[in-house]
């Protein structure tokens, strides 16, 4: 039997939705599939040196809050560090990994990382912010594996 | 339970890492050696069955004891 792939493309760029890609990402790969992360727009987050995601409140009703709180109030400077931390306290006391260490998972089980050429260009990111090992490609570089691929997700 | 030839102790941890570092451990082992996964995420007990199935890895004993799961993986 042939290994089995895993295409996803990455495009959002805050601290809960870069969750989705990693564990995905790697626990495929620790199932024996080939998988590829095409990183395009705000997934590109996820390849830099320094990921320093958030998390907002914000235009999701869906968020659990502890507390009650008024949009408005949510607006206000500081609210949202103040959630990413809690956010990241709430993870770190259920044993939830890191996006760091889900990132090193995914390298070390040899996961293909391809950011955007065109978004990089876009946001005038330079490769020195991203991670090394990963590619460049546009969207026929996705299709040269998605093509191929038993799964695709968009995320 | 039966003989073990090594233990990954995964409590703690939540999905999906007792799945990945067993995966790890099971790489160190040789064929037919049998892992011990000590769980606390509830989802691992069908997670395992699901990794176990994928990969052709033999899920030989799964139970819960005084509130943690333990799994005997025998490496394929």
């Amino acid at each position: 039997m042939s290994e089995k792939k895993l295409a996803i493309i990455a495009t959002k760029g805050s601290l809960d939705w870069a969750y989705p890609p990693l564990i995905l990402g790697s626990t495929a790969a620790a199932l024996g599939y080939e998988v590829e992360i095409f990183c395009t727009f705000y997934g590109l987050q996820l390849l830099r040196k320094r990921m320093d995601l958030k998390v907002t409140s914000l235009g999701n009703p869906g968020m659990p809050m502890p507390m009650p709180m008024p949009v408005l109030l949510q607006a206000l400077p500081g609210m949202q560090s103040m959630m990413t931390v809690m956010m990241k306290q709430k993870m770190k006391s259920k044993g939830v990994a890191s996006l760091e260490e889900l990132r090193e998972l995914c390298i070390e089980a040899e996961v293909r990382l391809v950011a955007c050429q065109m978004t990089v260009d876009l946001f005038e990111f330079s490769t020195s912010d991203f991670i090394d090992g990963i590619e460049y490609g546009g969207a026929a570089t996705f299709f040269e594996f998605a093509g191929e691929s038993d799964i695709t997700l968009f995320i | 339970m039966a003989n073990f030839d090594q233990e990954l102790d995964a409590s703690g941890l939540n999905c999906p890492l007792p799945i990945l570092r067993a995966k790890k451990a099971l790489a160190s082992l040789d064929s037919g050696q049998v892992l011990h996964i000590i769980a606390t995420d509830p989802g691992s007990v069908k997670d395992f069955e699901a990794f176990a199935k994928q990969t052709g890895n033999e899920l030989m004993e799964s139970r819960e004891e005084a509130g943690k799961f333990h799994f005997l993986m025998k490496k394929s």
